[in-house]
């Protein structure tokens, strides 16, 4: 019990930190890949810290002021569903469709804040960001499907348990291709990144939001990269566990083996963010609905195949 | 119309008053230091500049390398970049998009058309002084100035935060009836 409330505390405060290092590790490659110097490492925590000791901070409404809450509580929920590395806060049957709705949370409350602020750059980035969640839900749902169908199970606990012979990425390679793009869309790297486009809608939905609310919304989106990254590995890499012997010290070595693929799919989809333009959002749209489909559709019925005979 | 000197003279004594009030406490310094190493800043190119701005954001002379960002919204920056020449109708965007900027912010004209209207000083459409209608913390004189000139004027604005001496936000406020008042002189009506 007491171990448990301890996890609850020391996880969001280590998750949002590692995000922010995260963040600025990845400013770095960007940085190197343009044949830029880039900032230092540190430099997001920097941007947190100006942003929370700016003197004003402009609000409109309380819908607005709720916005960044909304995706902060949004994305602490969704963590509490998913097993990190060895660490399980909750788990039920049936949880990996509760993590499915449950991730959708955040931007849901993003949108209705940003669109509280009345600006038509907020309203565009608005709908562009639902587009996106609709075109690239269809075919991660269907890749997770044939995880669900593979294991006989919607139980994220059980699906890291059944993966310590073999990971999901290995026996089922198409549905893990199609997660990882739909990925790129959740993280919100390029070519998937019209909702936020700073040349065409000035940064979209956040476009009212500066100062604290920013600083919020930084924080948020690093909690939101280990969720949508955590679940991602959970689903395939077999729940980042390395050791499976029981004892203190393995489940250290298996949390950091945790982090470090957190880290090697955030730095996946930089690479990709770096050397990519950015698509339409009806070029993004068709492009989800039609490769990643038709993919995820061969992978489904791989699964079912292989699960039958 | 206000002299601008006066404003100017009459600010040290308020600058020098709030340093030693809000700025000194005990989080001061470290609040200072990352505003001066996180800058955003918002350019409004108006006349000349724009072509500058484009080696320095990039690999030639990467001012991220000093955590500045260009920013796409007033809301979210720190800095406002105004170059070239500024005429009736852009100062009133200028204006617009200054004051809806959070505190503290900061302003940095650049070339000699917002110091004295260079070579457009007779013209019926620009205004040549633009620190009457704005507060502005750093000038960077030339026709027009190189990179390495805006990167320079970085530097002195880091340094001019790190010790309080980038006060045109709370000028802004002290002094806002005469800032009104030269404003609304030269958009008479229309504004
Ligand atoms: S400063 Fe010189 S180059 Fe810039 S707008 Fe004025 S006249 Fe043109």
């Amino acid at each position: 019990m007491i171990a448990e409330i301890l996890v609850l505390i020391f996880m969001p405060v280590f998750v949002s930190f590692m995000g922010l290092l995260f963040m600025g590790i990845q400013r770095k490659i960007t940085a190197r890949v343009q044949n830029r110097i880039g900032p230092p490492f540190y430099q997001q925590f920097i941007d947190v810290m100006k942003l929370f000791s700016k003197r004003e901070n402009i609000g409109h409404n309380w819908v607005f002021d709720i916005g960044p809450i909304f995706a902060i509580v949004g994305m602490l929920t969704t963590m509490l569903f998913i097993p990190m590395g060895g660490f399980r806060l909750l788990s039920m049957d049936g949880d990996l469709i509760v993590v499915m709705y449950l991730l959708v949370i955040s931007g849901l409350g993003m949108a209705l804040g940003a669109g509280a602020s009345g600006n038509p750059n907020a309203g565009i980035g608005v709908m562009r960001g639902l587009t996106l969640m609709m075109a690239y839900e269809m075919p991660f749902v269907i890749s997770v499907l044939a995880v669900m169908v593979y294991y006989h199970t919607t139980s994220l606990a059980e699906i890291v348990g059944m993966q310590s012979g073999m990971w999901a990425l290995i026996i089922l390679p198409l549905s893990a291709l199609v997660a990882d793009m739909a990925l790129q869309a959740q993280f919100g790297k390029k070519p998937f990144d019209q909702p936020i486009a700073p040349a065409e809608v000035a940064t979209g939905p956040i476009v009212e939001y500066g100062g604290k609310y920013l600083g919020m919304l930084m924080v948020a989106h690093s909690i939101g990269m280990f969720v949508e990254a955590g679940l991602f590995i959970d689903i395939f890499l077999g729940g980042g566990l390395l050791f499976h012997q029981p004892g203190i010290i393995w489940q250290v070595f298996n949390f950091l083996f945790w982090v470090l693929l957190v880290f090697a799919l955030y730095t996946l989809a930089v690479l990709v963010n770096a050397i990519m333009p950015r698509y339409r959002i009806d070029q993004a749209f068709v492009f989800y609905w039609k490769w990643p489909t038709i993919i995820a559709i061969i992978g489904l019925a791989y699964a079912l195949g292989v699960s039958v005979w | 119309m206000v002299d601008d000197e006066k404003i100017v003279s009459e600010d040290m004594g308020v600058q020098v008053e709030k340093n030693e009030n809000m700025e000194m406490r005990s989080f001061g310094t470290v609040k200072r230091w990352a505003t001066k190493r996180s800058l955003w800043m918002v350019h409004y190119c108006t006349g000349c500049g724009g072509i500058e701005l484009a080696p320095l954001m990039t690999s030639r002379y990467d001012m991220e390398r000093f955590g500045m960002h260009p920013m796409v919204t007033p809301r979210q920056s720190d800095v406002l970049l105004i170059t070239g020449y500024v005429n009736i109708k852009t100062l009133k965007r200028i204006i617009r998009t200054y004051e809806q900027m959070p505190d503290p912010k900061y302003v940095i004209a650049f070339g000699s058309c917002p110091i004295n209207g260079g070579p457009y000083w007779d013209s019926y459409a620009t205004i040549n002084h633009l620190d009457k209608y704005i507060p502005i913390d750093l000038y960077i004189a030339g026709c027009m100035p190189r990179p390495q000139s805006i990167v320079r004027a970085f530097e002195d604005l880091m340094d001019m935060i790190q010790d309080g001496t980038a006060d045109g936000y709370m000028r802004y406020k002290k002094y806002y009836e005469p800032y009104k008042a030269n404003q609304e002189k030269i958009f008479r009506k229309w504004w």
